[in-house]
């Protein structure tokens, strides 16, 4: 995964006044000296309701981000590619749950939480109310959208709140064979026929943009950017994220021998950057705000899975229950033997 | 969609052996419905890359923690003590490795 909109508002998280707490001023101080905040420590609510936001934010993109993906495990084209596949959506559900756990620390409920994002009052990343109309998409995906993701949370592995960082370090470890096993995709695809290449050409150009607007928007529009910078939660900024993950992606497509859906991209010896066109900020606050090609899909599908395995979370339930019940009656006849 | 079955599914705190002759270190938590569950999902979510050989969970609310107010009283104490250290002591040279 896939942080984009963690820093984006909810409609129901405002920032309350700390009051009552240790001042803001000490609490700021620990983390300008790069002290690691654990969850029985005391810290402003405006924190913890940051965090909360963000780190649940970031758990649901998670989980949504295997649908999309999921399309594709029936039809991957060979059995490796399936396993795989298999293999990398699995990966995302368990960063789901690391990051869940994480956000549990603070205090949000898992419940809750899932309750947010099933009833659509929760955000998640604005890139997976996109399709997955062809295979290619599947190899751009792990190659720019989990490379995006990867520059995103690299320098949360850094982040004040321990447990959300120690849940980065893991998920940054296992990320690196996400894009990798895009990018071969992708090659594979290129180094195929002209159609397969053309597939792989097409899919580039769908992903591109959205891709982009995964850094979240414009420092100078991103709300929550200077408090979570003074927190240590966000420790680079959305515009120069972004314009590193351009910078490292151009040679990745002239080694495809792909091109970037951008006339404006063009190297700036001044800047030491590549120069690039503007995104569609249109577009983008129009699928983070429920009217992606892909919304309502994925929520359906997500209330839908989970409605559909609620008899096992119902029989562990009961099976637990009657192995305690067990338990007890061995116990009791043992000591009345 | 209020109460789901994971109200009554409880949090585990999840530790890994990571080699045989190494110690059990925390690496995160889960929710399941009785311990023996949650060691078969702390396998597949904490160790689908070799990363352990042993489990152990633990119920997280039997778990009590020292008082992160209480830190410097407990902890800091120990910062004047540094003759509990063998660097405190100077060795001749002539003494070599000791
Ligand atoms: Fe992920
Ligand atoms: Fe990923």
């Amino acid at each position: 995964m896939y942080t984009q909109s963690l820093d984006l508002p909810n409609t129901d998280a405002g920032n309350t006044d700390s009051a009552g707490l240790p001042t803001e001023a000490a609490f700021l101080a620990r983390i300008a000296r790069d002290e690691k905040i654990e969850p029985q420590d005391a810290m402003p609510e405006a924190y913890r309701k940051s965090l909360i936001r963000q780190i649940s934010q970031h758990a649901h993109s998670e989980v949504v981000g295997m649908l999309p993906e999921g399309n594709w495990i029936t039809r991957a084209p060979s059995l490796k590619r399936k396993e795989i596949l298999l293999a990398k959506v699995q990966d995302e559900g368990g960063h789901g749950l690391y990051l869940y756990s994480a956000a549990e620390t603070l205090g949000a409920s898992r419940d809750d939480m899932i309750d947010a994002l099933h009833s659509g009052k929760a955000k998640y990343s604005s890139i997976f109310n996109y399709p997955t109309d062809s295979w290619a998409d599947i190899g751009t995906i792990g190659w720019l959208v989990d490379g995006a993701a990867i520059m995103n949370q690299v320098p949360l592995c850094r982040c004040s709140y321990g447990p959300y960082a120690r849940a980065m370090i893991r998920v940054c470890k296992e990320e690196s064979f996400h894009q990798r096993q895009g990018f071969d995709i992708v090659r594979a695809l290129c180094e195929g026929t002209p159609a397969q290449k053309q597939l792989a050409q097409e899919s580039v150009n769908r992903w591109w943009w959205p891709t982009l607007m995964m850094f979240g928007p414009h420092d100078s529009d991103s709300e929550h950017s200077g408090q979570a910078n003074a927190w240590g939660i966000k420790r680079i900024s959305n515009d120069d994220l972004r314009q590193t993950f351009v910078d490292v992606t151009v040679p990745q497509a002239a080694f495809l021998g792909l091109t970037l859906p951008d006339p404006l991209l063009e190297w700036n010896a001044e800047r030491g950057h590549y120069d690039f066109g503007p995104l569609d900020w249109d577009e983008f606050w129009r699928v983070v705000r429920g009217d992606g090609p892909c919304n309502a899909e994925r929520l359906n599908d997500r209330v839908e899975a989970f409605e559909k395995g609620r008899w096992v979370r119902e029989a562990a339930v009961a099976h637990a229950a009657r192995h305690a019940a067990r338990a007890v009656s061995i116990a009791s006849e043992k000591i009345a033997a | 969609m209020s109460t789901s079955p994971e109200s009554s599914w409880s949090l585990f705190e999840v530790f890994i052996r990571s080699k045989q002759g190494l110690d059990h270190k925390h690496v995160g938590s889960l929710h399941a419905s009785d311990a023996a569950h949650a060691v078969t999902l702390a396998r597949d979510v904490y160790t689908r890359r070799q990363e352990g050989v042993s489990i152990w969970v633990v119920p997280s609310n039997a778990i009590t923690a020292s008082d992160p107010d209480q830190r410097a009283d407990n902890f800091d104490p120990m910062a004047s003590k540094i003759y509990r250290h063998p660097t405190f002591y100077d060795i001749p040279e002539e003494i070599g490795h000791m």
